[in-house]
């Protein structure tokens, strides 16, 4: 601390360079903030992923459906505790830019699957009682305004209905809600029966199944069980963790991880040239002062830790308004996008990758010339000057 | 008889240049006693600077021994050697060397950082020391804001803070005119007879010389001694 005022006095010698310098790594680490939430909302899902809970798709695709009758069979495959089933609906509220996600299920089976989700019981019995009822996840409810009685009418894209119609109504029976940050709620759920009943097609058949390992039971033993049962049948399934199903479906949009990792490699090696350049100048510009502080006694690590600290300090100065305005600007695009992009979140871990990277950024841009200062021949130096 | 401040005994300096060998020093026995100041003068390339540097300890010798105030120089690692400076020698340069960045105050402040010295003592020790040089009104302003001779004052009072025992002087006046060099000159003798500091003083001005209590030509890399009228 003794330092700070020599670096900080340092950093700022020139003025218009510096803040450009801090402007680039601003942008860098506003970027990486946005991609980092954005990429986090793709894995969200993999993360709250519950180690117990597999879900059976079609082997072929996820849009392939699968009998209604595997149910039963699945129940009683030796390891499973409970089992439920979801299907995609794929309609619209109002205008086809609202979509969301919005599955017909067995309210009593699966809320049973998903004790995470809070809703109050009145509520989820009421749900279960009425036939075209729904409950929503409450960033939902808050995006669109809904409360508890409202009649919601969706549009199919997908699923018309047996008299021709499209518009699904549903009435609002509950909102729910979970603790964990990571595992928004931006989807509605109404109740199969009514979807069986209503459609024009697709009868007996549902999206997925989703289960619950029994205690004690291995999941890979209870994944196979269950493959080789529909093997060879019109039917084959496939059986994964959470976590597995989570990460192929995020898939489906691409690899967004390796795209958020090649923008921000991009952007993070344009940084340390550019970062790298200005400490290389400002070391050389002041090669007789640092001349002038070995002479005085500042030994060869001090002169190092003095050029590396000032590297450093600009990182942190650029590094945190970056992410300080990114974290503003990531709230923002989780309201905006949450109905499309649930769990848009800017973690603690990926902050605290950041404020890493700032710090072996600043060793980065400063290392050669911080060594160049450390290994300076003052009687050469002083004489040059 | 007293142990003087400093002793250079069979004293060699070669550089290599390219292929060839420069003997800048050649075999040099020197003594300076506790408070004294030497001028030392003497032509372009003589050795006067080399010499500076090794009572320094900025360079090493290639044969002999450099002993400053029982310390063998010659003997110490660079890191030893860079501890030492911080305590034992204060220096003065031409173009006075004071960093930009820093006040006159904050520049005086430096060679205190390597001490154990909270920042208050700090302070007060700086503004002694600008007070010694007569730049006491001056702490606030940056290098910029000031003359030659202020600057070179400010560099003074950076080489007295720590209170070192020996002052090396490398062309002091080199950069001022005859009015302000007299002021820096007589600076210079008040230390050394008021404060007991012991001065090396290389340059080329006989003028300046004469404020020595000795003058030593270097030339060839061989010393001889004339003393001041």
């Amino acid at each position: 601390m003794k330092y700070f005022r020599l670096i900080w006095k340092n950093a700022w010698r020139k003025k218009i360079r510096t803040l450009l310098t801090i402007l680039s790594v601003f942008v860098a680490f506003l970027l990486f903030s946005l991609l980092s939430a954005i990429g986090f909302a793709f894995k969200g899902g993999v993360d709250v992923a519950d180690a117990e809970r597999l879900i059976i798709i079609d082997k072929i695709s996820l849009i392939n459906p699968i009998p209604m009758s595997y149910m039963n069979r699945i129940a009683s495959t030796t390891g499973v505790a409970s089992v439920t089933h979801a299907s995609w609906f794929g309609g619209y509220y109002q205008d086809p830019r609202n979509q969301f996600g919005q599955f017909p299920v067995d309210p009593e089976s699966y809320f049973d699957l998903y004790p995470e989700f809070n809703m109050p019981e009145e509520q989820l019995e009421a749900f279960k009682r009425n036939r075209i009822g729904a409950v929503v996840g409450q960033e939902l409810a808050k995006q669109f305004g809904w409360e508890v009685g409202d009649r919601i009418p969706l549009q199919a894209t997908i699923w018309t209905k047996a008299d021709g119609g499209r518009t699904w109504e549903f009435e609002l029976e509950g909102i729910f809600s979970t603790d964990d940050p990571r595992g928004a709620t931006p989807f509605l759920l109404f109740q199969y029966d009514y979807f069986e009943e209503a459609r024009a097609f697709g009868k007996g058949t549902v999206g997925w199944y989703i289960l619950r390992v029994a205690k004690g039971a291995d999941p890979v033993q209870v994944a196979n069980a269950i493959d080789q049962q529909f093997a060879n049948s019109p039917n084959e399934t496939e059986t994964s963790t959470e976590a597995a199903f989570s990460q192929s479906f995020a898939k489906q949009f691409g690899n967004i991880a390796l795209i958020v990792s090649l923008v921000l490699g991009a952007v993070f090696f344009t940084l340390l040239l550019v970062s790298g350049n200005t400490m290389s100048q400002s070391v050389r510009e002041r090669i007789s002062e640092l001349a002038v502080l070995k002479t005085l006694g500042f030994a060869d690590r001090s002169v190092l830790g003095i050029v590396l600290s000032e590297s450093i300090l600009i990182m942190l100065i650029g590094g945190l308004l970056g992410l300080g305005v990114g974290w503003v600007l990531v709230q923002g695009v989780a309201q905006q996008m949450g109905a499309f992009l649930p769990g848009v979140f800017l973690s603690p871990g990926a902050m605290a990758t950041a404020v890493g990277m700032m710090i072996a950024a600043g060793i980065l841009a400063g290392i050669f010339p911080a060594v160049k200062a450390m290994r300076l021949s003052i009687i050469d130096a002083l004489a040059r000057a | 008889m007293t142990e003087p401040l400093a002793r250079l005994e069979s004293v060699s300096r070669i550089y290599q240049k390219g292929k060839e060998k420069v003997e800048v020093l050649h075999q040099l026995d020197l003594e300076i006693p506790q408070g004294d100041f030497i001028a030392i003068m003497g032509p372009s390339g003589s050795g006067k600077t080399t010499l500076l540097n090794l009572l320094g300890g900025l360079d090493k010798p290639t044969a002999g021994t450099v002993t400053v105030g029982g310390a063998e120089l010659s003997a110490m690692s660079n890191s030893r050697l860079s501890r030492w400076r911080s305590t034992n020698v204060g220096f003065i340069f031409q173009f006075y060397n004071l960093l930009p960045v820093l006040t006159a105050l904050r520049n005086v402040e430096l060679p205190l950082l390597l001490t154990n010295f909270n920042s208050k003592e700090r302070i007060k020790r700086a503004s002694i020391a600008l007070d010694i040089v007569g730049l006491a009104d001056r702490a606030k302003h940056y290098p910029r804001e000031l003359s030659g001779g202020q600057e070179q004052r400010v560099a003074i009072a950076r080489a007295i803070v720590s209170d070192p025992s020996l002052l090396l002087c490398d062309e002091p006046t080199g950069d001022l005119d005859r009015d302000t060099a007299d002021e820096i000159l007589r600076l210079l003798q008040v230390l050394n007879k008021d404060h007991g500091k012991t001065i090396v003083m290389v340059t080329h001005d006989s003028q300046a010389a004469e404020y020595a209590n000795r003058t030593l030509h270097c030339d060839k890399g061989t010393l001889e001694a004339r003393q001041a009228a």
